[in-house]
C-alpha cells in the first residue's frame, strides 16, 4: 500500500479537522485513509475529455422545475427555549464557551 | 397472521371497514417489538449475549406512549365520521437520521446521544399529519457511515431477521430489519449511495430511492448534501407507493425540492407493462474491487444466483409484454465508488464542522478554558472512527493542493455516470429504455463482523447502487428470491428522473408474477 498521507501530513489534517485522536485512533485512520486513497487512484486513469464539466448534483434544475429563492427575511422562532434547551451551558438566554486566549500573531 | 405481519394497505382497508383499530395495530406492532428486538441501542450495551445475538436491535428508542396518543387521535377521528389521512393508523419507524420534534434525534452517535430535536423533519410531519403512527426511532450507520449498520455507537447494533449472525446492510438496516420482522409495515429510511436499497435487498424487503428533489430533506441530520435522498421501506410495491405519496412533493423549506407535479402512484400501480423498455447491463453482472495485496482493481462476475434473479426477472416482466434490451452499456459504473469515497467525503466534512459541543449535542465534561481545545475534545469524545474518518478523508481531497487532482475529477467522473444514464434513457436514443433492470447487490447479506473495519470493502458493498446516486435518478430494490443460504436476493430498477410511477409499476407486476413463488412464503427467521 502506497503512504499517500505521512504522519505529518496526518497531524496536520488531524488539527484543521478539529479532532484529537489517541495513538490506536491515529494508526487506524492513518492506514485506512492511505487504503480508501489507494482505491480511488482508479480515478486517474479515467480519460476526462478537456470540455467535460463538472456535476455538483446529478438532476438538472431548469428555472421551470426550480423554486423561486425564499424571501430574505427573518422569522422568529415561536420556541426559542426548546433550542436553547439543548445547548451544553446556558446563562440569560446565551450560549457559553470558554474563551480564545489570546494568541500574539508573528 | 397477527395485525403487525398485514402490509399497510390491508390494514387501511380493515380499518376503515371497521374491523380493527389504530390502538389495536399499533399495540400489535408494540407486541411485535417486544418479541423479537431485544434490547434497545446503547451507548453503555456492554458485552453482547448469546441472547442479543438472536434479536434484531432495530430500534434505538420506542415512543409507545405518543404512538398510542396518536392511534386514539385516528380512532376518534374514524368515530366521528372525519377523513383521518391516507396512512390513518398505519404504524411507521423513522431512521434516527430524521428530527422528530421532543424525540431523541441521534444518527446513532454518541454526539447527538443527548440531542432532543426541536422541530419535525418535513417527510416524518407529512406522514404523521396523514394519519401515521409513529413507533420510535430505529438504527443505523453512525451518521449513515457504513453499509452494515454496525458502526452504530447504540450497540448492539441491528442484525437481520433472517439469520442474525448476519448484517442487516445499511445504513438503514434498522429500517429494513424492522420491517421484515413485522415490527413495522413502514419506515423511513435515506440513501446517499445505496443505503435504503442494499439493507432492503438484504433483508428481503423494498426499498425506494426516489429521485435526487422528489422528497424533502428538511430535517435530515445531513452526510452528503448532493446525494441524500429520503425514502421508503415496505413489505410490497405497494405500500412503499402508499407512502410515497405522502412524503413526496415539493417543500419550501427545502430549495433543493424539485417543482414538479406528484402522479398518483397506486393509481399507476396495476397498469400493464406492455410495451415499457427493459434494459439488461452486463457492466452491472460483473463488480470491480482492488485487490488486498497488490491494490489493483480486478473484475469479477457476480454470483450466479445473483445474476440468475435478474434473468428470471427479466424472462417473466418479457412474458408480461415488456420488451428487454440486451447489452445496454453503462461503462462508468464501475467508477462510482472510487468518486463516492471523493465527493461523499467533502461533503461529509463539511457538515459534520457543525457538531463542536457548543449550541447541542455532547459537550465533554472535562474543564475546558480553552475553546479550540472545547471543539477537539468534545468532537473526540462524540464522533466514532467512521466520522472521523471520513472528515479527514474529506478535508484532505478537498485541500487546495488536491482538489484538482481529487474533488474536481470526480465531480467529472459524476458527469461521465451521469451520462450513461442520460444516453439509455433519452427517448430519442438508440436504447430508449424506461428502465435498467440489475441486481441491487454484489453479494447477499454478508456475516457480521466478516467486513467491518475495512473501509474500502465495505465500500464496494454499494458498488451496485451508487451510481443512481451520482446521477440523482430513482432506484426500487425488491426483493428477488432466496439464495442457498436462505438469504434474501434484491434486484434493482433504475429510470429516469421522477419515474418513480413507472419503477413501481414494473414492481408490482413482477410481485404479481411471482406471487405463488416458494420463496414468497418463505419468513424469517425470527419469526418461524
Amino acid at each position: 500500500m502506497t503512504e499517500y498521507i505521512d504522519s505529518a501530513t496526518f497531524d496536520h489534517l488531524v488539527s484543521l479537522a478539529a479532532l484529537e485522536l489517541d495513538a490506536g485512533q491515529a494508526e487506524y485512520l492513518r492506514r485506512e485513509l492511505n487504503h480508501q486513497l489507494d482505491a480511488i487512484r482508479e480515478l486517474e486513469a479515467i480519460p476526462l475529455p478537456d470540455e467535460l464539466t463538472i456535476t455538483s448534483h446529478g438532476v438538472p434544475y431548469p428555472p421551470q422545475t426550480s423554486q423561486p429563492p425564499r424571501a430574505d427575511q427573518v422569522t422568529p422562532w415561536a420556541q426559542p427555549s426548546a433550542i436553547l434547551d439543548q445547548a451544553p451551558q446556558v446563562d440569560d438566554d446565551q450560549i457559553v464557551v470558554p474563551d480564545i486566549p489570546h494568541t500574539t500573531l508573528e | 397472521m397477527e395485525l403487525c405481519d398485514l402490509s399497510a394497505h390491508e390494514l387501511s382497508r380493515m380499518l376503515r371497514r371497521g374491523d380493527t383499530s389504530a390502538r389495536e395495530i399499533t399495540q400489535a406492532c408494540l407486541q411485535r417489538i417486544d418479541q423479537v428486538d431485544g434490547r434497545p441501542g446503547s451507548l453503555e450495551a456492554g458485552e453482547i449475549t448469546a441472547e442479543d445475538r438472536q434479536r434484531v436491535h432495530a430500534f434505538i428508542t420506542v415512543t409507545a406512549e405518543r404512538a398510542l396518543a396518536q392511534a386514539d387521535a385516528v380512532d376518534r377521528k374514524l368515530a366521528a365520521g372525519d377523513d383521518p389521512g391516507a396512512l390513518a393508523g398505519i404504524p411507521v419507524a423513522i431512521k434516527d437520521i430524521f428530527c422528530v420534534e421532543g424525540t431523541p434525534s441521534t444518527a446513532a452517535s454518541r454526539i447527538l446521544a443527548n440531542f432532543n430535536a426541536p422541530y419535525t423533519a418535513t417527510p416524518v410531519q407529512r406522514m404523521e399529519a396523514a394519519g401515521a403512527i409513529t413507533l420510535g426511532k430505529v438504527n443505523l450507520d453512525e451518521f449513515t457511515f457504513g453499509s452494515s449498520s454496525e458502526s452504530s455507537a447504540f450497540q448492539p447494533s441491528p442484525r437481520n431477521p433472517w439469520n442474525p449472525d448476519h448484517v442487516p446492510g445499511g445504513s438503514s438496516g434498522g429500517s429494513t430489519a424492522c420491517v421484515a420482522a413485522g415490527e413495522a409495515p413502514l419506515s423511513l429510511g435515506t440513501d446517499t449511495a445505496g443505503s435504503l436499497r442494499q439493507p432492503a435487498a438484504f433483508c428481503g424487503v423494498v426499498g425506494l430511492k426516489p429521485t435526487y428533489g422528489r422528497v424533502s430533506r428538511y430535517g435530515l441530520i445531513a452526510f452528503g448534501s448532493s446525494l441524500d435522498c429520503p425514502g421508503p421501506v415496505a413489505r410490497d410495491v405497494t405500500d412503499t407507493a402508499m407512502m410515497m405519496q405522502v412524503i413526496a412533493g415539493v417543500d419550501p423549506r427545502d430549495a433543493t425540492t424539485a417543482n414538479v407535479p406528484t402522479p398518483d402512484y397506486l393509481a399507476e400501480l396495476e397498469k400493464d407493462i406492455r410495451g415499457l423498455r427493459i434494459g439488461l447491463s452486463p457492466d452491472y453482472f460483473r463488480i470491480s474491487i482492488p485487490d488486498p495485496v497488490s491494490g489493483e482493481y480486478i473484475q469479477r462476475d457476480l454470483p450466479a444466483e445473483m445474476y440468475g434473479s435478474v434473468l428470471r426477472a427479466a424472462n417473466l416482466l418479457r412474458s408480461m409484454g415488456a420488451e428487454i434490451i440486451d447489452d445496454v452499456p453503462m461503462p462508468n459504473t464501475r467508477y462510482g465508488i472510487p468518486a463516492y469515497f471523493v465527493v461523499s467525503r467533502v461533503e461529509a466534512a463539511s457538515n459534520l464542522h457543525r457538531f463542536d459541543g457548543v449550541k447541542y449535542g455532547h459537550r465533554t465534561a472535562q474543564p475546558m478554558n480553552d475553546l479550540r481545545k472545547l471543539y477537539r475534545v468534545s468532537r473526540n469524545e462524540g464522533f466514532g472512527l467512521q466520522p472521523k474518518l471520513r472528515i479527514l478523508m474529506g478535508m484532505y481531497v478537498s485541500a487546495a493542493q488536491y482538489s484538482e487532482q481529487y474533488y474536481n475529477r470526480a465531480l467529472k467522473v459524476r458527469t461521465l455516470i451521469r451520462r450513461d444514464f442520460d444516453q439509455v434513457f433519452d427517448r430519442s436514443g438508440k436504447y430508449r429504455l424506461d428502465a435498467l433492470l440489475t441486481p441491487t447487490t454484489p453479494t447477499t447479506a454478508f456475516q457480521m463482523g466478516a467486513v467491518y473495519g475495512d473501509s474500502v470493502m465495505m465500500q464496494f458493498a454499494d458498488q451496485l447502487t451508487v451510481p443512481a446516486n451520482h446521477a440523482g435518478v430513482p432506484g426500487l430494490s425488491l426483493p428477488g428470491g432466496l439464495d442457498q443460504e436462505g438469504l434474501p436476493i434484491g434486484i434493482q430498477l433504475l429510470g429516469p428522473d421522477f419515474s418513480e410511477d413507472v419503477l413501481l409499476r414494473i414492481g408490482r407486476a413482477f410481485e404479481r408474477a411471482t406471487a405463488d413463488d416458494d420463496w414468497r412464503q418463505v419468513k424469517p427467521r425470527v419469526l418461524r
